[in-house]
């Protein structure tokens, strides 16, 4: 099988990235050292191609209103220029997939899936449109999008002198997109800037048409010696995600997840008139029998996706690591696992075992990483 | 791109050879070590232990994925590079170098590949 490549795979080459296949994708996974490609993004700005993930556009007159029934949140609150974090389920409420939802325009929205889900949420989503005044339109081959991630990230980008933006980024509120054009060569290119991502970090995620990608990645290359921009592959991105208690799809998150297994029933609205996976939440209102928890341990061994967890008194697996690793801000290992409810309690005592080693480790609230607000 | 040292040996566990007096030096590849990432956990076998040819012996461990150390030969653990383990990411700045692993005392002439079938093994 070949992976597909972004429109910037050249530019990565040339820059010596390492490459991963990642969902059908070639992408890179660092570029020279993926604790320092970390370490920038929590100290100053790192530049991320996120071509991969999938932006499908639903539009037309109810477009609110067709989300609102094929997705957990309430879509249709939003004002334009506003963000969701959402999920889509199954009619057993179990996750397909956890998306960022823009509204663009009144009629407009913009839906960023994760790539390995692409296929099945584009077809769902075109299903469940169907009897609604809307249509679904897959733009990912059409769309780079690229993410700046970091403390500096702001002063970056303003000091792009490409950018203009509709919305200046010192009036751009967590979770807010705002239109913008890319001046360069006298072409004038519209795109996206949104103040999202998923690194724990300020940032931000552009979305531009894929033959302007390379010019836009240039043109924040440019202006980030000045900042210290590194540019980040996949794996500091994982690091970073896991250190701010995100769920990764495919790790924390399964067609057989239900939303509170993984804490996130905040994000679905039962109160909405109808939503695929409602019926089966209403009917199962009673807590499922195992929840995401956070793990810290000692030492410098990290427990990986799949390692059993274990009550160290019975000795009997209580649970699952989905994702660990020794985390490269704090300097401790830790984890994110699903275990049985009884073990959910902050500082329950458990063991992770790290490949045949009973490693101690204690429940801790998510994130395990906050950055500090300014 | 990756360099493969000439004067050293090489098994197909992506580890490299050198004799070394009357012991041999191990350590893993460059290529191995690019492809972990920054190496931040190293676990030797212990100084005095027999380790047996192609059994684990160690790890090493990067934020991305965990890498098991095979002893290429049959023999006694001599001695543990304390260096990697307070400084793992030496494993990447110099694995033929400060980066090593460990040493084994043994009789065994194990089968190893030079340089050239080491590179044409990782197809560089």
């Amino acid at each position: 099988m070949t992976s597909r490549h972004t429109p910037l795979h050249q530019i990565h080459e040339q820059a010596g990235a390492s490459f991963t296949d990642f969902s059908g994708w070639s992408m890179p996974v660092r570029y020279s050292s993926d604790l320092a490609e970390h370490h920038a993004v929590r100290t100053t700005a790192g530049l991320f191609d996120l071509s991969h993930m999938a932006e499908i556009r639903v539009v037309g007159p109810d477009a609110a209103a067709a989300l609102d029934y094929a997705l957990s949140g309430r879509l249709s609150v939003l004002e334009p220029g506003e963000a969701k974090y959402s999920l889509m389920l199954n009619d057993r409420a179990g996750i397909i997939d956890d998306l960022v939802v823009y509204r663009l325009a009144e009629d407009d929205y913009l839906v960023v899936a994760n790539a390995g889900n692409r296929d099945e949420v584009v077809a769902e989503l075109t299903a469940r449109v169907d009897r609604f005044d809307a249509s679904v339109r897959d733009d990912t081959d059409q769309t780079v999008m690229v993410a700046v991630q970091g403390p500096v990230s702001r002063a970056l980008l303003d000091a792009v002198p490409e950018l203009h933006l509709d919305t200046e980024l010192s009036e751009l509120g967590y979770y807010r997109i705002t239109s913008a054009v890319f001046r360069a060569e006298s072409v004038d290119t519209p795109l996206w800037v949104a103040r999202t991502g998923y690194t724990g970090e300020d940032g931000f995620e552009l979305y531009i048409d894929k033959d302007r990608g390379a010019a836009l990645w240039q043109a924040v290359v440019a202006a980030g010696v000045d900042y210290d921009l590194q540019l980040c592959g996949l794996a500091a991105r994982d690091t970073l995600r896991l250190e701010a208690g995100m769920a990764l799809y495919g790790n924390e998150l399964h067609p057989t997840t239900k939303p509170a297994e993984a804490r996130l029933a905040r994000v679905v609205d039962k109160e909405k008139d109808d939503f695929v996976g409602k019926a089966w939440l209403v009917e199962h209102p009673e807590p499922s029998t195992r929840i995401l928890v956070g793990l810290v341990a000692e030492g410098r061994r990290a427990a990986r996706a799949g390692y059993p967890v274990v009550d160290p008194g019975t000795m009997d697996v209580v649970g699952q690591v989905t994702s660990g690793a020794l985390s490269p801000t704090l300097g401790y290992p830790i984890a994110m696992a699903m275990v049985e409810r009884d073990y959910k309690d902050l500082d329950t005592e458990l063991h992770l075992d790290v490949r045949g080693q009973m490693v101690p480790a204690r429940v801790v609230a998510l994130p395990f990483y906050r950055r500090r607000k300014d | 791109m990756s360099d493969v040292p000439s004067h050293l040996r090489y098994t197909s566990d992506h580890e490299w050879v050198l004799a070394d007096g009357d012991s041999l030096k191990i350590g893993i590849t460059r290529y191995a070590a690019d492809a972990l990432g920054d190496v931040v956990y190293v676990d030797h076998p212990a100084v005095g232990s027999s380790v047996q040819a192609g059994a684990i012996v160690g790890e090493v461990e990067s934020t991305k994925s965990v890498g098991e150390i095979f002893s290429p030969v049959t023999g006694t653990v001599v001695e543990t590079n304390q260096a990697v383990v307070d400084d793992p990411e030496l494993i990447n700045r110099d694995p033929y170098g400060e980066g090593w692993l460990f040493r084994v005392d043994t009789t065994d002439s194990p089968d190893l590949m030079d340089a050239d079938a080491y590179t044409a093994l990782i197809g560089q």
